[in-house]
């Protein structure tokens, strides 16, 4: 069924025509055309389609579109501003926090969840907010020394 | 522009493309705009079974879809190796393993290609099916390919040296099985294709995920019988690849083949099962490892036989098998060698390369066996492995020649970094040390395809805005190849990094190239990465000294001024000497190449050609474990890794690529198992696969040798494979410290340690009460 949808999507509203049956991550993807949102399995095994929603980290391939309606949805697209990467994004490139770069917008939403609550996380607290993203690249030891970084980086 | 001046090699520069990366504009295969059908994939239910008949007439009915196609569509085999294609992009007459593609659609939407294929009808015929080694090669078993007998894709037997004198000659000899479980790439980006045919000019684009753009693009000719210039392939951001995409694969030939069908263009998105199905993972496979060992630990003979259960097609099987015996040899000095390899077809999903390709679990073997031995002559596992270094600059007995071998550094390295003399031996309970070595290629010397042209080409253009762009075929799948080409000509030209731009792989436009595997790309594209920026650099620095009124050989650049060395001019800047240069016939474009000399593409014997390479990697690590008891939980609590790169051209890439490479062997070592049952795959997700999560994964500590290689681009080799290996033997081992128990089957996950501790318990018992007894 078509169902209208109010949201606000990276700090700005809008409204859209879709199925009640669309998930977010295809609403994000395919509606929005903010592909920054990856899809890396068949639903809730990997973490890559990390948002916020609301400001707390979400799987958007787990999620109906239909379900944001009057909701705040945050992508990799939102975060930092024009010109200036976020303090996540820049430690994220600055300390090879990303290699093949696919796993790296979930990554960030997730850790950035964590910032926002927890400005000054310990290791075993950044594992934890971490732990439902997987990575192939890295190991992950440049992701934790990335948010590490990030931070210490308060700027 | 962003100043990026000094020395750009050894710098720790971030990845070129990182910034796309981080803020979500690197646009995947399955990001690309594109106004497409959806193609969808009929898989085979059955393991094995002649087909008799697929019916599409229903489906082709159904409103919405636009092309649905069978076998019938391409009659061409198609593979990676020109002597071993045997596999179509949809299965004609004969299914070979579940999961196989059998017939595809086209549709205008998910729904309506999902509803066309559930129309489809396959009528078959079932035959015995065959999921392990053993039971396809029994007598008797039907064949899965008319022209190999006994399922066997390629028998290898080597011998260098003289094996009985080297058994006579050891104090101690012992053989022991090993047997390492099928894994997966599990690469974060599923599989996924792009493709447009225009059908008035016969043209096809195809976007894809691969590692080996060209050999994509020869596939696709030959399946679709087009001239290779109407085709372009484009490979955009590549979500990791390990070796998943390092042949071409069905679903990229599938997706042309639909295009063309529907006149259009076609999306073809693989679920995450489906990635899984396409597999190409390391082989399960059995080792059988004999060594002769003098009381002092000097090696005196080794043999080796390995059977790997290959999957339904050839695939890169034949280089495989030949991997595994190759790479026997390199890494010590071993008088005597014999290898049996042994390549099996069954009614599996095919097997190919992956990281460490061949060499990993044969290594695995030996270094398991080194270290038993080892202990039972009362030997330390590090002098064992001291007592049988080579001496190079050298030459093995299979062809390869080693002019740096980092080996012994990295041995140091890792003691010192680990604490292994003060600490091995007096760890609390369930706590324990293990190491081990490993090697690999840098890039195999001799290419797939003979065809005379040099091994990698880079091109160069500078044109009026002084902005330099590198054009390569080289595939960036995440590894950092494009930003290591960017510092390889920066340093040569001695220009702010800024200045160069990459456009990669994309056939309409940059030059040829093999492709990432074999880690060749730094080595054999960096080589020739060099060569077009001196190239480059003689045409400015003739421009700058006609300017200066002196000889180009007098003239040097740094951070972009060029002035007559010791003079005291403050000489011209980058752009002046540009512009004179373009002023001699417009905009430059310079080609420089690369080729192995052939006394580097290896042995004369059969296969020879497997394993040779200009320069091989070394690399010696120390795991750490904590086992529990209770649980037979294996927590790796550290690893200590040294490397030999040669030159880190990039050493924080280095360090990205050795702790990635060092935990991949981790997620092999302790849990991950291709599992199927029927012949049906149990493990095709990512929480049927499990691939350690950012809780189980330890601190890496990366320690880079540069043990310079003449031939490697400012002496460097690879440094995104060698590790890999030594994890395995490292962990079991370390596990062996903990609890006294060498396990032999790989994963070492929690059930089998505490079989295999029930088992001794049970064991000892046995013994105490015999005892008691007599």
């Amino acid at each position: 069924m078509p169902m209208i949808l109010s949201l606000t999507l990276n700090g700005r509203p809008r409204t859209d025509l879709v199925s009640d049956n669309l998930l977010l991550v295809e609403y994000l993807r395919d509606v929005a055309g903010l592909t920054g949102t990856k899809r890396g399995c068949d639903g809730g095994e990997c973490g890559a389609c990390t948002v916020l929603i609301d400001g707390a980290p979400q799987h958007a391939c787990l999620t109906l579109a239909s379900r944001c309606g009057g909701r705040h949805v945050e992508t990799i697209e939102g975060i930092g501003s024009p010109g200036r990467l976020s303090r996540l994004q820049r430690a994220f490139h600055e300390k090879l926090g990303a290699q093949c770069g696919f796993c790296t917008p979930g990554m960030i939403m997730a850790a950035e969840a964590l910032l926002r609550r927890n400005p000054d996380p310990n290791e075993a607290e950044i594992r934890e907010a971490l732990s439902g993203n997987l990575c192939r690249c890295t190991g992950y030891v440049k992701i934790i020394e990335s948010v590490q970084a990030a931070a210490g980086d308060a700027t | 522009m962003t100043a990026l001046r000094g020395p750009a090699v050894g710098r720790r520069l971030p990845l070129i493309d990182g910034i796309e990366k981080v803020s979500g504009r690197a646009a995947y295969t399955a990001d690309l705009p594109a106004h497409a059908l959806v193609g969808r994939i009929l898989r085979s239910p059955y393991a094995h079974a002649e087909l008799l008949d697929v019916d599409v007439a229903a489906a082709r009915l159904l409103p919405g879809v636009v092309a649905v196609i069978t076998g019938a569509d391409c009659a061409k085999p198609f593979g990676v190796l020109p002597i071993s294609m045997n596999e179509y992009p949809l299965a004609r007459e004969r299914v070979r393993y579940r999961g196989e593609p059998v017939a595809a659609v086209a549709a205008v939407d998910d729904e309506t290609a999902e509803r066309a294929l559930a129309l489809i009808r396959l009528s078959v015929r079932e035959l015995p099916a065959y999921f392990s080694a053993e039971a396809a090669r029994a007598p008797g078993a039907v064949l899965l390919h008319d022209n190999q007998a006994g399922n066997v894709l390629r028998e290898v037997h080597d011998e260098f040296g003289d094996l009985a004198a080297g058994f006579a000659a050891a104090d101690l000899v012992r053989e022991a099985r090993y047997r390492c479980a099928e894994v997966a790439h599990g690469q974060m980006e599923p599989h996924a294709a792009l493709a447009e045919y225009d059908a008035e000019r016969r043209r096809l684009t195809l976007h894809s995920v691969t590692q080996v753009p060209y050999y994509l693009h020869l596939m696709l000719a030959h399946c679709l019988e087009l001239e290779e210039s109407q085709i372009r392939v484009v490979k955009p951001f590549v979500g990791g690849g390990f070796g998943a995409r390092v042949e071409p694969l069905n679903f990229e030939i599938v997706a042309a083949l639909l295009a063309r069908a529907a006149c259009g263009t076609v999306r073809l998105n693989l679920t995450r099962e489906e990635s899984f199905l396409t597999h190409r993972g390391r082989p399960e496979t059995e080792i059988r490892v004999k060594l002769g060992m003098t009381r002092q630990g000097r090696l005196t003979a080794a043999a080796c036989e390995v059977v790997q259960r290959g999957g339904a097609y050839a695939g890169y099987g034949i280089v495989t098998i030949l991997y595994a015996g190759s790479l026997l040899h390199g890494i010590y000095d071993i008088p005597a060698v014999k290898y049996d390899g042994c390549r099996v077809y069954t009614n599996t999903p095919p097997c190919g390369a992956m990281r460490g390709h061949g060499s990993v679990d044969a290594r695995h073997a030996f270094e398991c066996l080194l270290d038993t031995m080892a202990a039972e002559l009362g030997l330390d596992p590090f002098a064992v492995r001291r007592a049988n270094l080579l001496s190079v600059p050298t030459q093995t007995a299979n062809g390869i020649i080693i002019n740096s071998y980092g080996l012994p550094e990295c041995l140091d390295r890792v003691e010192r970094a680990s604490g292994w003399q003060a600490r091995k031996g007096r760890l609390p309970p369930g706590r324990g040390l293990g190491m081990a070595c490993s090697h690999y290629v840098s890039g195999a010397g001799k290419p797939i395809h003979r065809t005379g042209e040099p091994h990698a080409v880079v091109e160069l253009r500078l044109d009026f805005d002084g902005g330099i762009t590198i054009l390569t075929g080289a595939a960036d799948i995440g590894q950092g190849s494009s930003t290591i080409l960017v510092q390889a000509v920066g340093e040569i030209l001695g220009i702010d990094l800024g200045r160069l731009r990459v456009v990669a792989t994309d056939s309409a436009v940059t030059p040829k190239d093999n492709g990432s595997y074999s880690s060749r790309v730094t080595f054999m594209v960096g080589n020739a990465a060099i060569d077009a920026a001196q190239r480059l650099r003689d045409i400015l620095l003739a421009a700058a000294a006609r300017k200066l009124e002196s000889r180009p050989d007098r003239i040097e650049c740094v951070d972009e001024r060029f002035r007559v060395r010791g003079g005291e001019d403050p000489g011209l800047a980058f752009r002046e000497v540009a512009a004179a240069a373009l002023a001699q016939g417009g905009s430059i474009t310079v080609k420089g190449t690369f080729t192995v000399p052939v006394e580097y593409q290896g042995g004369k014997h059969r296969g020879g050609a497997v394993g040779s390479t200009m320069a091989l990697s070394y690399a010696a690590q120390v795991v750490e474990v904590d086992v529990d008891v209770d649980t037979g939980m294996v927590r790796v609590e550290k690893v200590w890794v040294a490397h030999d790169c040669g030159r880190a051209i990039n050493p924080l890439s280095v360090e990205g690529q050795v702790q990635g490479s060092v935990w991949m062997g981790m997620a092999q070592a302790l849990g991950e198992e291709t599992r199927y049952e029927g012949g049906l795959p149990l493990h095709a997700s990512l929480l049927g696969y499990p691939i350690p999560t950012i809780m189980e994964s330890p601190p890496i500590e990366v320690h880079i040798v540069e043990c310079l290689d003449p031939n490697g681009p400012f002496g460097a080799k690879e440094a995104s494979e060698g590790s890999l290996a030594g994890f395995l033997p490292a962990v079991t081992g370390a596990v062996a410290d903990a609890i006294g128990l060498r396990m032999t089957e790989l994963p070492i996950t929690p059930d089998r340690i505490l079989e295999a501790l029930a088992r001794r318990q049970r064991d000892s018992r046995i013994a105490a009460a015999r005892g008691a007894a007599s």
